[in-house]
């Protein structure tokens, strides 16, 4: 190739690079929620504040060791995690969030160093087919999903960051060992293995479980678009570890020089249109007083109850859930 | 700079120019296995020993050949009896059987899980169109049908060409010396076709093997899912790094594999005299019948199907409201196929020009490392140049650029194929008569090398921008934030159990790669 010719290559180059949608002044967002629940919010804070939000989509532990390897030199301001462990794991990257952003949400729902702060809350349930399974068959507990039977009818997501949370949560509560013998118990059950909530809600109604885990607000979507969706969904007895009470949560990082539009946008997901959204459209449960609520929506108070007893802080082991789940064989 | 163009005296420096960059990008293909390499050795053998030795890999293993094997023998159990029915038959209606079996090359592996995903459940296709609820499909059956319905063309390709160029005396002989059809076929026939088999086989196997896509869909667990798995999920990469070394490893084992088993046949005709023109069997009625049931099956199934099950999803709900986001994926999917087809070209033409020109030890070297990037499985080849990115170059890390030279990289294989077949057939006398009548080496290569190559330079350059429009498992590791091709948006809905979402993405894949193999196969029929 001769001189002439690479110099109109790198012209080329050059011309087609500079095309490419990268200006400096955009957020960055890792988000490890979906994109269907995440995407109409970003178009309503572009619209808003006129900054433009390129975002990352993918697994919350991805992002959180893709974070870790990056260390400063990270294009992410912002990391959206489906849950705080993920953040809890990256919480030296993180910067400490201004106290105007932090008083908007209860102590309990955010870091005991202000690096993260939760945008939803959601409630870890149990799905079942309205077909194939009867009221007595629900199980009391979710560790009696170990029963025989329930061999082969479960749906599980273990690649998924909520069910990696409510392990991590598991072995707060109860223990490395006895976790590791639910999880040996339940393989042992032959579970089916599903790469997401979603797709466990539409396997059942599909016929391919006929019990899943999942978040709450998985189901009332489907629901949504076809009131006779076959699944059904319920909770474990009060105080049951299966019960657990979460949050979607995000943090700043401490390597962005974006900090204050980056703060714009926490306190947009903060403020009443956001919460109103989460509540209503995607049905997770506001984390600030600001919203009006219709009367078939529970309170985040009103869910404590039946919730495990478990401090969200506490939940950042998640190399320690993944190191787990790597020996058990499920990753 | 081309041979033939510079004089004796000048040809070093001309090949040193040369050299150069095609040296240059066989570094680029090699260091980001140097890096790979150079993460895994970071582990101690204690902790490498755990980490494979586990039930977990050999279970992998076990998974990766069976699917493996699946898909060699369905899709040789498909492409066989077409390549002989549409070359070697008279079975009428073979030249439009001949075009309906190479198009499922636009229905990519996982868009075929798609609509075998999306013909089963409650709210599938059978279930509302026919009343019957299917399973949905999945592990090892689901993995096997969705590889081998999309892959099969490759193998029929090569088969069509050896059943055409077989020289038929050789059959006829054997039936003169007593042989049966059967004894023909087995010890005649056969042995003649096995190269072309191979070859297909060679491509079919290197992209069972290397397949995210499809396999994660069928949620099969073979070693390029786990390969994902750990990579999104572990904490440290580690094991990520050892699962991409054995997968490269297994690939290079079936390429060397491979090229022994080739090097040992001889079939080429010897003796005076030409073949034989082709002679078509004619079908009796009872054949025939059976020769239209087989070839419909397979084309419902490749074709019908996909197109079926996506009509079906598309019309469930409206497109308007999707159409701004998918024009937005296709521009992006656009800007970076384009340019990674252009910079392919680039680097294959140095390596071309020395192959044709310049034979040698060290060409042949460059060319075969012109072939490691499409060896090689996509996820462990994006996994390299992640630990390369982050190693050694942050600031290539998630941008644009890096995501172009790894396509650039990954399908340099198939932009080199058709330039140096037509660097082959240009005449270097040309290039000497140019240089004689005072055109310096830029006004020869521009004058008269390109116009002489044009068509295979425009051959590679839509083979690769065709395959980087509906890659996945690249774009899955190296995308910079924001950015959503095609693939990656049906890939996710897909994952997510919204087929409806998912639909208009499938739509668009398909109709692009549809025009474009058309296009192709135009093209070929033009040269015929």
């Amino acid at each position: 190739m001769n001189r002439m010719d690479r110099s109109r290559c790198g012209l080329i180059a050059i011309a087609v690079l500079a095309a490419m949608p990268a200006a400096a002044q955009d957020l960055t967002l890792y988000s490890g929620r979906g994109e269907t629940l995440v995407a109409p919010i970003v178009a309503a804070f572009t619209e808003e504040t006129g900054i433009n939000v390129d975002v990352r989509y993918a697994g919350t532990s991805e992002l959180a060791v893709l974070l870790q390897e990056e260390g400063g030199a990270t294009p992410a301001d912002l990391f959206w995690s489906q849950d705080p462990g993920a953040l809890g794991a990256v919480a030296d990257q993180l910067a400490t969030l201004p106290d105007a952003i932090t008083e908007l949400v209860p102590e309990a729902l955010r870091d005991d160093e202000n690096r993260w702060i939760a945008t939803s809350g959601r409630q870890r349930v149990i799905v079942a087919s309205t077909e194939r399974v009867d009221e007595a068959e629900m199980p009391a507990s979710m560790l009696d999903l170990t029963d025989e039977a329930y061999r082969g009818r479960v749906g599980w997501a273990p690649t998924n960051g909520s069910f990696q949370l409510h392990i991590t949560a598991m072995r707060e509560a109860l223990g490395e060992e006895e976790t590791r013998e639910w999880l040996e118990a339940m393989i042992a059950n032959e579970p089916v293995v599903f790469s997401n909530n979603s797709g466990i809600v539409q396997g059942i109604a599909d016929g391919e479980a006929d019990f899943g885990l999942v978040n709450n607000y998985y189901l009332p979507r489907f629901l949504a678009s076809d009131p006779e969706f076959p699944v059904t969904s319920a909770h474990f007895e009060d105080g049951d570890i299966g019960n657990l009470l979460s949050v979607a949560a995000i943090g700043i990082t401490a390597s962005s020089d974006q900090q204050e539009e980056a703060a714009a946008f926490v306190e947009f997901l903060l403020s009443a249109q956001a919460q109103q959204y989460f509540a209503s459209q995607v049905n997770e449960y506001p984390v600030t007083r600001s919203v009006v609520l219709r009367s078939d929506q529970p309170t985040l108070e009103s869910l404590e109850a039946s919730a495990p007893d478990i401090d969200l802080n506490a939940l950042s082991d998640l190399e320690g859930t993944l190191e787990l789940l790597r020996e058990v064989g499920l990753l | 700079m081309i041979a033939g163009l510079a004089p004796a005296r000048r040809r070093s420096a001309g090949q040193i120019a040369l050299f150069a960059p095609a040296l240059a990008v066989g570094a680029l293909m090699l260091a980001p296995l140097f890096y790979l390499v150079l993460r895994a050795l970071e582990a101690d053998a204690a902790t490498v020993v755990s980490l494979l030795l586990r039930p977990r890999t050999f279970e992998l293993l076990v998974n990766t050949a069976a699917l493996a094997a699946g898909v060699l023998v369905l899709t040789t159990l498909i492409a066989l009896p077409l390549a002989w029915l549409t070359t070697r038959t008279d079975l009428p209606g073979r030249r439009i059987l001949n075009v309906l079996a190479v198009l499922p090359l636009a229905v990519p592996g996982y868009v075929m899980a798609y609509a075998l995903i999306g013909l089963s459940g409650n709210y599938g296709f059978m279930n509302a169109v026919f009343g019957v609820t299917l399973p949905r499909p999945e592990g090892w059956l689901g993995a096997t049908l969705a590889l081998s319905l999309y892959t099969y063309p490759y193998l029929y390709l090569n088969l069509r060409a050896a059943f055409s160029g077989l020289d038929q005396t050789l059959e006829e002989s054997a039936r003169a010396l007593g042989c049966g059809p059967r004894e023909v076929f087995t010890r005649v026939t056969l042995p003649h076709l096995m190269p072309a088999m191979m070859a297909g086989w060679l491509v079919i196997g290197l992209y069972t093997i290397g397949d995210f896509g499809a396999v994660a869909l069928m949620r099969y667990e073979a070693f390029s899912y786990a390969l994902y798995l750990a990579y999104s999920s572990a904490f440290d990469r580690l094991y990520a790094a050892w699962i991409a070394l054995i997968l490269v490893v297994i690939a290079l084992a079936v390429v060397w594999w491979e090229a022994r088993l080739r090097a040992d046949v001889r079939l080429a005709r010897t003796g005076s005299g030409s073949g034989v023109r082709t002679r078509r069997a004619a079908l009796p009625p009872a054949a025939r019948t059976a020769a239209y049931a087989f070839s419909g099956t397979v084309v419902l199934a490749a074709l019908g199907l996909p197109i079926a099950v996506l009509s079906f999803w598309l019309l469930r709900e409206p497109i308007w409201p999707v159409l701004p986001d998918l024009l937005r994926s296709f521009g992006q999917s656009l800007s970076v196929a384009a340019p990674a087809s252009l910079l392919a070209a680039l680097f294959a033409l140095p390596i071309a020009v020395l192959a044709v020109r310049f034979p040698s030890p060290l060409s042949s070297l460059v060319n075969r490392l012109a072939f490691v990037g499409y060896a090689i499985p996509a996820l462990a080849f994006a996994l390299a140049f992640v630990f390369l990115a982050l190693g050694g170059a942050p600031f290539l890390y998630q941008t644009y650029g890096l995501l172009v030279l790894v396509y650039a990289l990954a399908f340099l294989a198939l932009a080199l194929g058709p330039i140096r077949a037509a660097l082959y057939q240009a005449r270097p006398s040309l290039e000497d008569s140019a240089r004689a009548l005072g055109y310096g080496p830029i006004g020869t290569f521009i004058h008269v090398v390109l116009p002489c190559i044009r068509r295979g330079v425009t051959a590679g350059l839509v083979l690769v921008f065709v395959v980087a429009m509906k890659e996945l498992p690249i774009a899955f590791l190296l995308s910079p934030a924001g950015f959503r091709p095609l693939a990656i948006q049906l890939f996710s809905r897909t994952s997510e159990g919204m087929l409806i979402a998912a639909a208009p993405y499938a739509a668009a894949i398909i109709a692009f790669s549809g025009l474009t193999v058309a296009a192709v196969l135009r093209h070929e029929g033009r040269l015929e």
